[in-house]
């Protein structure tokens, strides 16, 4: 079996500074992976890179066995490769079903019609409005994201990865700048994707990373540590040294 | 749980009709077509300005579709005008092709087409650096006119144009009104045009890219495919702005290249309000009175007006005259409400 999304020794740098150093990456179709390490580790470029917002400067990303690594971050996005952003990336001037819609509208190819109303597809819609529902967004369709609490609109921004229909989903710190008190909400939302969607999230809070993950991938400095099971990372006395020890086992948010 | 059902269902019926039914016309739209009727009848001696200010309604309803809808900011829109208001004009004087309407449809295909080739080459970039490389392609494309003054007529233009009645049958009277006539009926079907592409999914499409342009990426848009389509479709107009221009005056020279042709149109817009449609109705009517006005008051220091009534709608009307109402009204509608 086709991995779903495979990454073969990447390697980019910024100037002098190797960001990411001949990183190897899988994920099996319905993997839950979760992406660890301190700050600076190169999490976010990693997603950069696999994303297509920057390009390797050597290396391979492959979706589904087909190389990817020529295309643009749109057409890979076409092709099924959702992600979300760590800074909330959203229309903050429509109204949450307008950003839905749209999604669906680019992943559909009706953005190509100039003529047409943008509202006389009603399945359109009604499948944006499905999305919010099982987000219990649906009191908020027609607000402006600008004026939703950023708790809600880090569920916009999971909404939007999801009205994708991906088959590779990238989580960059989801619950990142929620008050704790609501990033319950968040979660259970990500416990509950879809099992047929691969996802490989990045996240600081080890309580998730833990409930969440049956794989983890360390990066330190660019490069993968190691892989393996909770168990084994959570076991393994070199993480602990370098990154659970001075990272602790605690939540919240950082940069 | 039944009623909370209930409750959202309802909730889902108004999210879905705010959607379905947002394109459909509305009883105040009537309102500036009404009043440009009426300015027939109340001012038929100035029936030369009216065509005038209704090129430039059109004018700016060009550049609020890439400026208001797809947030492309560019000081060189005039260079698309200029092309069409030359593409009638040389092809009056130099081929004797005087048809007016067909010079309308010449106009827009070569204005599109230069829309075409430079927003290709142009809309990779963004910001400051769009603004620069739009404004150097309007003033290479007039130093081009200059350079070859013999076709072009250069600064000294190509007066004395004639053109064909309209339609073989209505000819031009001293007064202009055919001339007005003919420019309101082209200003509708062009806004229609826009109106549809401003509400289709593509016209989504845009106001996503003008939002967040990052998230467009992410989402498997063709970025750069939206904003050349619009871009192109935004010079056609401009450029059938440009050749009723050149009709209505009978002359046209080098100067509708200008920056402050260029600079004009966009403040038009800004003073209207962007990304509404009727921003650009507004503001280019009230510029163009108020110019009128002004210059007729003071001949030499007129600009100073002007100036001062930009000064007054940034500081009191920072989202355009059509923004201060809406404020005014919801303004209205909180205190009927408290």
């Amino acid at each position: 079996m086709t991995a779903a999304l495979q990454v073969e020794r990447l390697n980019r740098a910024f100037g002098a500074l190797p960001v990411t150093r001949d990183v190897d990456l899988m994920l099996e179709r319905g993997a839950r992976r979760a992406l660890i390490g301190p700050n600076g580790a190169g999490k976010t470029t990693l997603v950069n890179l696999i994303t297509g917002a920057l390009k390797p400067h050597s290396g391979r990303v492959l979706l589904d066995g087909e190389d990817i690594t020529a295309l643009s971050q749109a057409d890979r996005a076409r092709r099924g490769l959702a992600r979300t952003f760590q800074i909330n990336q959203l229309f903050r001037g429509l109204t949450v079903l307008e950003n839905l819609c749209m999604t669906i509208g680019e992943r559909d190819g009706h953005c190509d019609n100039l003529w047409r109303s943008a509202g006389s597809k009603r399945e359109v819609i009604d499948e944006a409005l499905g999305y919010l529902d099982s987000l219990r967004l649906t009191d908020d369709a027609l607000k402006l994201v600008r004026e939703l609490p950023y708790g809600r609109q880090r569920l916009v921004e999971i909404a939007i990865a999801l009205a994708q229909k991906p088959r590779v989903l990238l989580l960059d710190e989801p619950a990142a700048g929620v008050p704790s008190s609501e990033s319950h909400l968040i979660l259970d939302v990500v416990a509950a994707l879809d099992p047929d969607i691969a996802v490989l999230i990045i996240e600081h809070d080890m309580d998730v990373v833990f409930r969440f993950a049956k794989e983890i991938t360390v990066l330190v400095q660019g490069a993968v540590f190691t892989q393996g099971t909770p168990n084994e990372i959570m076991n393994n006395e070199q993480v602990r040294a370098v990154y659970l020890g001075q990272e602790g086992h605690r939540g919240g948010h950082h940069g | 749980m039944a009623a909370s059902e209930i409750i959202s269902g309802a909730m889902r019926e108004r999210a879905a009709d705010y959607l379905t039914k947002r394109h459909r016309f509305r009883a105040a739209e009537a309102l500036p077509w009404l009043i440009a009727i009426a300015v027939f009848f109340i001012f038929p001696t100035r029936m030369t300005f009216g065509s005038q200010v209704l090129v430039m309604v059109m004018f700016a309803l060009s550049l609020d579709l890439i400026l208001g809808y797809a947030g492309i900011v560019t000081l060189g829109h005039a260079a698309f005008f200029g092309i069409g208001a030359y593409t009638v004009g040389l092809a009056a004087a130099r081929l004797d092709w005087t048809e007016p309407i067909s010079g309308l449809f010449a106009a827009a295909i070569a204005a599109g087409l230069v829309g075409f080739v430079t927003g290709w080459f142009l809309l990779r970039y963004r910001g400051l650096t769009l603004l620069m490389l739009t404004l150097a392609t309007a003033i290479l494309l007039q130093e081009t006119g200059n350079l070859r003054s013999d076709i072009s007529g250069g600064y000294d233009g190509l007066p004395g144009l004639t053109f064909k009645p309209l339609l073989g049958i209505f000819d031009y009277d001293l007064y202009a009104h055919t001339y007005y006539l003919y420019v309101l009926a082209v200003l509708a079907v062009m806004f229609y045009l826009v109106r549809r592409i401003v509400y289709s999914p593509f016209g989504q499409a845009l106001t996503g890219i003008r939002e967040n342009v990052r998230r467009m990426h992410a989402i498997g848009s063709p970025v750069h495919r939206r904003l050349v389509t619009v871009y192109t479709i935004a010079a056609a107009i401009a450029g059938v702005a440009g050749a009723l221009f050149t009709q209505t005056n009978a002359y046209v020279t080098l100067t509708v290249f200008d920056f402050d042709n260029s600079a004009k149109v966009m403040v038009m817009l800004i003073l209207g309000g962007t990304g509404r449609l009727y921003g650009a109705f507004i503001g280019a009517a009230v510029y163009m009175v108020l110019e009128d006005y002004f210059s007729k008051l003071s001949p030499t220091f007129w600009q100073f007006g002007i100036g001062l009534v930009l000064v007054l709608a940034v500081l009191f009307a920072p989202r355009g005259i059509l923004g201060l109402f809406e404020r005014m009204g919801s303004y209205f509608a909180e205190r009927k409400r408290s």
